[in-house]
């Protein structure tokens, strides 16, 4: 019954899947960082941009950013992020889609929580005489942070199941590979049930884990 | 301009947020030029790439109108499918009895735990096996049904939510009258926690919106996401341009159910009739998995 599993790479596939999270992760981070200090920064002309930014991304298909990225910018404007390899390509404009894309929720993650701290707090601080820098060091992120590791992880989750639209533009990920074993093969349950396994695998843990630390260190108002 | 982070601006920080801006437009405007270059080069730019969308009629009612069609429709029928389904498992996980509780949990973290295109892609699989529906509606067939599954463990998670987010009061006063206890979730909880919900479910219809491109994209459903690559075809290579615009479609009905909701929210809150208990449009991304939490816990210690 298991048989016709062998001529098949599943683990292999479910490694791209986590590679291309952990890539997509780590640089949506970055990115949604940065968003979220242009969201709330002074300066009217960056807020503005970040507002638009968020806006415009979080309301496009990640499946249309993916294509756009493989149909767009590579196949018309040969853009190759440094390689030639057609694998390679592909999985770097998959990581560049899902980054813009996820960064989009990053930076809302991160608002939300900076919005979760008190105007009170700020004002006692500048109460008590500390300066800009003081404020925002000692007595904002440290609270901001601790209230926005459940939505994060949240992105991270909705990341993990993204990755699938990669797809799309043929990097071999477990999607990719179920899309070709199902057409191969007869057993479309079992090969379904692998594929569901996988994921529940792969997203609930992260769920369960980060969800408790999200709890446990946030701010109990 | 109040904010956690920084105090209205005296002359020191105005000059400095005037350094910032000039600087943020400098690198903006350097970007756009690259951007403006490559496409250039490539000829995108060119009016004959663009202009079928503003004179070809053509463009609207054999590419994009048909491919809009369809994806309303799926976005629509799954919808309607998926909200009597997530009722039904949101209030089976508030029920009483752990044997009714625990399946219907199970079935909801389940379909939340798995990627949309995954269950996509077993629907087509199942229905080219086992069922006789012709190939064309198939697409139509897999695309509802994936979006059904996931959407409905989504809208149980939003019901339960809902019911949830209702003052303590509510539930004791109808017991304190002696209601029972389907009774009580009939006459009082439901029908306060339908509005509650509202600007919640009209947001989980952008998702909706968006996740039928994923049809377009793997499973042959020829919506507007699927019209991109004829039309390129079709009008010499104009491939960003085809991008461009169909993006913006996307945008715009988004953007329009997002604001819808947003406004529905503001309503909601103001208006007196209600307990004031509303889930709002952000809080559908918040709600986690990882949040097996029980039934609801009254003083009187029964749950609902």
């Amino acid at each position: 019954m298991f048989d016709f599993l062998e001529d098949y790479d599943v683990l292999g596939a479910f490694w791209v899947t986590v590679q291309l999270t952990v890539y997509s992760a780590i640089g949506s981070l970055i990115w949604g960082t940065l968003l979220a200090a242009m969201r709330v920064s002074p300066v009217p002309l960056m807020r503005g941009f970040g507002t638009a930014y968020v806006n415009v991304v979080r309301n496009i298909p990640l499946t249309i950013i993916i294509l756009f990225t493989s149909l767009g910018l590579f196949q018309t404007l040969g853009i190759k992020l440094g390689s030639e390899d057609f694998t390679v390509i592909n999985f770097r404009l998959a990581v560049l889609g899902l980054i813009a894309y996820t960064s989009a929720f990053v930076c809302e993650a991160l608002r939300s929580g900076i919005n979760t701290v008190p105007v009170g707090q700020a004002e006692a601080a500048r109460a008590i005489g500390l300066n800009f820098r003081q404020v925002l060091t000692l007595v904002v992120l440290p609270q901001a942070f601790r209230s926005v590791v459940g939505p994060l992880a949240n992105v991270l989750i909705a990341l993990t199941k993204n990755t699938t639209v990669a797809a799309a533009i043929g990097v071999a990920e477990a999607a990719f590979l179920m899309k070709e074993m199902i057409e191969n093969e007869a057993q479309v349950i079992l090969i379904a049930a692998i594929f569901a396994f996988g994921f529940v695998c792969l997203t609930l843990p992260t769920g369960l884990i980060l969800g408790w630390v999200g709890k446990k260190v946030a701010v109990k108002r | 301009m109040t904010s956690v982070l920084y105090d209205a601006p005296g002359p020191r920080a105005k000059r400095r947020n005037v350094i910032l801006s000039v600087a943020f437009i400098a690198v903006l405007a350097a970007a756009l030029w690259w951007v403006y270059l490559k496409l250039d080069e490539k000829n995108q730019l060119d009016w004959v790439k663009w202009e079928p969308f503003f004179t070809d009629s053509r463009v609207w009612t054999t590419y994009i109108l048909p491919g809009l069609e369809n994806t309303l429709i799926a976005a629509a029928l799954a919808m309607v499918i998926a909200l009597p389904l997530g009722a039904f498992f949101g209030i089976a996980r508030l029920s009483d009895h752990w044997g009714v509780r625990w399946p219907s949990g199970a079935v909801v973290e389940f379909f939340r735990a798995i990627p949309v295109l995954i269950l996509m892609l077993f629907a087509n699989a199942v229905y080219a096996e086992f069922t006789d529906i012709s190939s064309e509606d198939r697409p139509l067939y897999a695309v509802i049904t994936g979006l059904v599954l996931y959407n409905a463990s989504v809208l149980a998670e939003i019901v339960r939510a809902g019911i949830l987010a209702l003052p303590k009061g509510q539930s004791e006063a109808a017991m304190a009258i002696g209601l029972r206890k389907g009774q009580t979730m009939r006459y009082v909880l439901l029908p306060q926690s339908v509005t509650a919900m509202l600007p919640a479910i009209v947001s989980q219809l952008v998702v909706i919106v968006k996740d039928t491109a994923l049809g377009g994209a793997l499973l042959n459903f020829s919506d507007l996401m699927a019209a991109v690559r004829p039309m390129s075809a079709f009008y010499g290579a104009n491939t960003i341009a085809s991008f461009t615009v169909v993006a913006l479609i996307f945008i715009l009905v988004n953007f329009a159910l997002t604001s819808f909701a947003s406004w529905l929210e503001g309503r909601l809150r103001r208006s007196k009739k209600s307990t004031g208990a509303v889930l709002g449009a952000e809080k559908v991304d918040d709600i986690n998995a990882a949040e097996v939490g029980g039934s609801y816990g009254t003083g009187a210690g029964g749950a609902l």
